[in-house]
């Protein structure tokens, strides 16, 4: 592929037509689609997704494929905009021929594309975080990643176990922090804890000392609760151990990578945030159930492609595992009879968690799927 | 032959055509899609043609229309029952009291000044989309609502290709009878030169606004054609880059060319779908067709290509 930057127009246009001929005359293989965000400012989800796709699809087909056909994946590239995505499952479905479908990197892309394989009995297995997806269940739309819904019951159980009942919320204006922050409003009662602050800031600000201050002299304040994405997060970190608060404070699973870290410095110190076990492999305990796939999957991804693993493209192996399990239970390559195997997916072991789907749960992941992390010394480590 | 080309009816009569026995070579439900997306870029081509190409005004906030067409469709069935005809009119009329009144003086600008008051101005409502998440859904997007008439559903792709076809021809219609009208005169004339058309006694500002709004009009209808084809709006239908590619589509198609800003829709709708097979190469070869599209036909692509085939005829 290297040399065909040196001497783009011809060659380009020959080694097309020749990929073209190629997908024509290949036979005999299982086509399955995906249409990602792999360029755009979606990239960080849609760039590793595509490359686990990739790398496991070869792994698979190098094994002797599945049902003793070989996999053959058709990857566009969305960028994250809806209305690409809708055209490309359009062509997957009509044109290519697919016989199931893993991803849609976020929500808006996944949401404009469910009509397209409602209509057509086509599964579709979606890496898009929220609950939109699954709630309510449709026939042939699945997804692997945990909801924004679970990661706020999973703080708030941690919350309850320290005996915390009221909290400040500071949250991002981003989609991220916005359809947490909904989430969270929607489930805190049942914990019994009270939002005595709630406030929030735009996804460029520089500074959340005024809102913190305002939380920080809200009554009988027990602990501050982020949900956010990006840099916002680490600003606001910084300015909370600026301010001087004593109550703990709970960042989002979308500040788990170490540039968080980095970025926060020392201001990290004590926060507490529920994460994927990717993000600790090596730290699990041995008897770990989830530590050999946590562990498998980040080197293989680490190896191939020199660039540290992210829990993104761990949903892209969860989808592509579970679809492929569910073609091998079902033996054949028809649609309908894959829906029917995903949906019976139990215990399935993936890098988000146990997996076990049902007719009304087509997410089938349950609250250990988050680990609780804390930082401590500049690194996470595990709270349970 | 020529007589009958230079006919007024001939542009939406050729489009028709086009759309006629396109619908017969098009082997399936997604390459009627991908052309019911060019006739629906294609509408908003052509209105804002109107506004670049024969009066000679920028917009780069056109796709602000647009997204205010999508989510009128969205919004108002699920706010207020309304039904999607006439949401999406409702739509075209807050979009043309909207570019009425701020056309006034954002108007006033000129060049790079004006640009950037557009620009602006699109940013403004796409901000406003992706920020009144009670309302849009947010940057998430929001469902549509399929379109029902007398108890008829309209979807699947051979539905949408017809009436986006059909909207498509009478967009085409209307702007040639607008460019051959005393307004279209009137255009052409402060394109040319705004002091000489004052100077012929044509009320300067006050073309410009009703070209400004017949433009976002024709924006709005044609972004509520693409929310209902859809079934699902996302902000990014109001966002920059879509105004970028709006006046991309007009400069390659051809500025004052209404069958050019078919062309120019059409290459850039269809070109990402043909350069899929590039792989990671596909940004790079499209950035370069355009730029020797540019290059090779300066005036874009059609008015290039009528020039040529005349100058073969001497």
């Amino acid at each position: 592929m290297t040399n065909m930057k040196t001497c783009l127009g011809g060659a380009a246009l020959l080694a097309g037509a020749a990929m073209f001929a190629g997908t024509a005359t290949a036979a005999e293989t299982i086509k399955i689609g995906a249409s990602l965000a792999v360029t755009g400012p979606a990239s960080f989800l849609g760039d590793p997704e595509a490359k686990t796709l990739e790398l496991y699809v070869d792994q698979i087909n190098k094994d002797g494929g599945v049902n003793g056909k070989e996999l053959e994946l058709i990857v566009y590239d969305d960028g994250g905009n809806a209305n690409k995505a809708r055209t490309f499952a359009t062509r997957l479905v009509e044109d290519d021929g697919i016989v199931a479908m893993v991803g849609g990197s976020t929500t808006g892309a996944t949401m404009a594309m469910v009509p397209v394989f409602e209509d057509a009995g086509i599964p579709f297995i979606s890496l898009a975080g929220a609950v939109v997806i699954i709630d309510p269940v449709k026939e042939f739309i699945f997804k692997t990643p945990h909801t924004d819904r679970m990661a706020c019951e999973k703080i708030f159980t941690d919350m309850k176990a320290r005996g915390i009942a009221r909290i400040g919320m500071i949250s991002g204006t981003g989609g991220f922090g916005k359809s947490m922050r909904s989430q969270c409003l929607d489930v805190v009662g049942n914990y019994g804890i009270e939002i005595v602050a709630d406030e929030t800031y735009g996804p460029k600000d520089s500074d959340m000392t005024p809102q913190l201050t305002n939380i920080k002299s809200a009554d009988g304040l027990q602990a501050v609760i982020n949900p956010g994405f990006g840099q916002g997060p680490a600003i606001v970190t910084r300015n909370y151990s600026q301010l001087g608060f004593d109550v703990p404070l709970y960042q989002s699973h979308g500040v788990a990578s170490k540039s968080f870290i980095d970025l926060a410095g020392d201001s990290a110190e004590g926060v507490r945030l529920p994460a994927s076990a990717l993000l600790v492999a090596e730290k699990l305990p041995d008897s770990d159930p989830q530590k050999a796939v946590v562990t498998g999957y980040k080197s293989t991804y680490e190896d191939a492609t020199g660039q540290p693993v992210s829990t993104f493209g761990g949903h892209a192996y969860d989808g592509l595992m579970i679809l492929v399990e569910a073609m091998k239970r079902a033996g054949s390559e028809d649609p309908a009879a894959i829906r029917d195997e995903i949906e019976k997916t139990s215990d399935f072991m993936g890098t988000a968690g146990v997996v076990n789907m049902s007719a009304d749960d087509h997410l089938g992941l349950d609250l250990s799927a988050f680990r609780m992390l804390e930082i401590r010394d500049g690194d996470w480590s595990l709270v349970e | 032959m020529p007589a009958l080309l230079s006919h007024r009816l001939a542009v939406p009569l050729v489009i028709a055509l086009v759309v006629v026995a396109l619908s017969f070579a098009l082997p399936s439900n997604f390459y009627l899609r991908v052309a019911a997306l060019v006739w629906i870029s294609a509408l908003a081509v052509i209105g804002l043609n109107l506004l670049m190409g024969y009066a000679g005004q920028v917009s780069l906030g056109h796709a602000g229309f647009f997204g205010l067409g999508a989510y009128a469709v969205a919004v108002l069935p699920a706010q207020f029952a309304l039904h999607p005809l006439l949401a999406a009119l409702v739509g075209a009329v807050i979009c043309g009291l909207i570019a009425f009144v701020v056309g006034r003086p954002i108007l006033k600008l000129k060049g790079h000044y004006l640009a950037v008051a557009t620009l602006g101005f699109g940013i403004l409502i796409a901000m406003a989309i992706s920020n009144e998440a009670w309302l849009t859904g947010g940057p998430d997007g929001m469902p549509v609502s399929r379109m029902t008439l007398f108890g008829w559903r309209a979807r699947g792709a051979e539905t949408w290709y017809w009436i986006t076809g059909g909207l498509l021809v009478v967009g085409a219609w209307i702007a040639v009878n607008l460019v051959a009208s005393p307004t279209g005169r009137a255009l052409r004339a402060l394109h040319d030169s705004e002091v000489a058309a004052r100077v012929a006694g044509i009320d300067v500002a006050r073309y410009k606004v009703r070209v400004f709004v017949i433009s976002a009009v024709y924006a709005s209808v044609a972004g509520s054609a693409l929310a209902l084809v859809n079934g699902f709006v996302t902000p990014e239908t109001a966002n920059f880059m879509h105004s970028i590619e709006l006046v991309t589509m007009v400069v390659v198609g051809g500025m004052g060319s209404i069958l050019g800003s078919v062309a120019g829709a059409a290459i850039l709708v269809v070109l990402p779908q043909v350069l899929t097979a590039f792989h990671e190469y596909e940004h790079m070869l499209l950035g370069l067709m355009m730029m020797v599209i540019m290059i090779v036909l300066r005036s874009g692509i059609v008015p290039s290509l009528a020039a040529l085939i005349q100058r073969r005829r001497k």
